[in-house]
């Protein structure tokens, strides 16, 4: 794989808990971008939401960082980043990335000798954002994305978007003009397995008591149990408190 | 209901297991929450029975490897068991007879349990045999203590009931009217449609309990070893010490899927011919 761009993977989500099917979405999207030709993925990074975020039913990012952390513990290229999670207010996607980005660029530089004209930083690896075929979705949600961020987050750094069962990622394109312009950085993950294990119905099945084995971790489920982490209560968090990011935009209208 | 007054249940399924996925693991635990909920039932019991090497399907792999692979991905449960009885068989063995085996073994065990406590048991024993000549042409009921075995599959199996020469008529008969099916559906496939359909199956539908699934996890074996073939990764599809077993022994490959690759199914073999 000499001569090929050196590649991140980052994950933004809740995490509200991690799934097999988010660590799928990490071995689909590397397999894929392999292919290419072009690329050698180099890391993975879960980044889980902070508490800020106001989302019904999400539970402390403490222990959804725990339970991602337990569940990559096998896993020998991806890991989990608390970064996000660790800030006062809920972060947009796009400064998760530039932290994330900023950070590898000053790790190649220190390790190297200064950088010269003739070769920039040219090992920095270039940072994507994958994500599910769901998230292409939120960018139409009207309030939730600022055009500029989605400039930056498509076009300065790319996505690799995995899609699940019915979902149509290139419609999503397709449908927005910002997302047409910048198609040449979006790269479309098949899904031929449709393995759909959302984390509200993990939520769901917990709080009804019937089982998660096999869809989970068995490390995670073990923490769940210990903690009693999903439940009738810690469903009812943020029910009626507006999305962070929705209240940040009214605010700024 | 109290635990006591609960039918006892032992679940088993058989198939390919070629390998085995999170997706026929998922199947056992879907199933045993849906009868467990229904109050009536507790599952004590399940069993995995991969099929033998004479079965002849198309990019079967020996069952020594299936057997393995079964066993490392049920390490870590409490109660999912793999049985190679149907593998060591030295032909195809109809899954009807697979099924009487198991309920047999758990008739004989339980009178072994019985044979511990002597005196007390034998009327029991005795009354056993009887319930057993009074109710042999409908369920199988022995006493309140013996689970009952009922099989487990997806759509796709009661769907392959209607297969011409898959099924003889009087096995289905057997595994639906005797013992019972749980059926796990995916969304999509439609068990009920089946079952009105087929009226071998209408007539014993309340012995079939379907089972939806919700989340959607359509993890073929297939879908697998093809993935396999082409170097792709198989992590969180299977559980690790099967993805480790199957790197290990590299287990599917071009040529491993070309097995049985113009040979008929043995069942298809055995009852056309019959015809």
């Amino acid at each position: 794989m000499a001569g090929r761009i050196p590649l991140v993977l980052l994950a933004c989500g809740s995490f509200n808990p991690i799934t097999l099917q988010h660590m799928r979405l990490f071995e689909l999207a590397r397999d894929h971008m392999h292919q290419t030709g072009l690329y050698r993925v180099v890391g993975g990074i879960v980044s889980p939401v902070g508490d800020g975020y106001g989302k019904q039913g999400l539970v402390a990012s403490k222990h959804r960082l725990a339970m991602a952390r337990l569940a990559l513990q096998t896993s020998d290229w991806v890991s989990v980043d608390d970064w996000e999670s660790q800030q006062a207010d809920w972060t947009e996607t796009v400064v998760t990335m530039r932290y994330h980005y900023g950070l590898m660029a000053a790790q190649c530089h220190h390790s190297k000798d200064p950088p010269t004209n003739e070769q920039p930083a040219s090992d920095v690896p270039q940072l994507k954002l994958l994500c599910g075929a769901d998230f292409m979705d939120t960018f139409k949600v009207p309030g939730l994305w600022r055009d500029d961020h989605v400039e930056e987050v498509v076009g300065r750094f790319g996505l690799v978007c995995v899609s699940r069962g019915s979902r149509q990622p290139d419609r999503a394109i397709h449908e927005s003009d910002l997302l047409s312009r910048h198609r040449q950085g979006i790269f479309l993950v098949r899904e031929w397995v449709h393995n759909e294990i959302s984390a509200t119905e993990i939520r769901r099945a917990l709080r009804r008591g019937h089982s998660v084995k096999y869809l989970l971790p068995d490390s995670v489920i073990d923490y769940i149990r210990e903690h009693n982490l999903y439940t009738q209560e810690s469903e009812m968090k943020n029910k009626d408190v507006k999305l962070r990011p929705l209240a940040m935009q009214a605010i700024q209208d | 209901m109290a635990p006591q007054e609960k039918t006892k249940l032992v679940l088993l399924a058989c198939g390919s297991f070629n390998p085995i996925t999170n997706m026929h693991l998922r199947m056992f635990e879907l199933a045993r929450d849906h009868l467990e909920d229904t109050g009536r039932y507790r599952v004590v019991k399940g069993i995995l029975s991969p099929v033998g090497d004479s079965y002849k399907k198309k990019g079967l792999i020996g069952a020594r490897h299936r057997l393995e692979m079964a066993r490392l991905a049920t390490e870590n449960s409490d109660w999912i068991t793999v049985n190679d009885w149907e593998s060591q068989q030295s032909e195809w063995v109809e899954t009807a007879k697979v099924v009487r085996h198991h309920h047999a073994e758990l008739i004989s065990s339980e009178d072994n349990d019985n044979d511990d406590v002597d005196t007390v048991r034998c009327g029991k024993r005795r009354k056993l045999e009887q319930n057993k000549s009074i109710c042999q042409s409908s369920y199988i009921n022995t006493n309140a203590d013996t689970p009952q075995l009922k099989f487990l599959c997806g759509a796709d199996v009661l769907e392959s009931f209607g297969v011409p020469n898959l099924w003889k008529p009087e096995d289905i008969e057997e595994i639906v009217g005797q013992y019972g099916v749980v059926c796990i559906t995916r969304c999509g496939s439609d068990a009920e449609k089946f079952i009105n359909q087929s009226d071998v199956l209408y007539e014993h539908r309340k012995n079939i309990h379907v089972v939806r699934e919700w989340v959607t996890n359509e993890i073929s074996a297939t879908h697998v070893r093809r993935a396999l073939r082409r170097g792709q990764s198989v992590r969180y599809l299977l559980p690790d010490p099967v993805v480790r077993y199957i790197r290990d022994h590299s287990l599917y490959s071009a040529e491993s899927e070309q097995k049985n690759a113009d040979v008929i199914l043995a069942p298809l073999q055995r009852y056309t011919s019959t015809n």
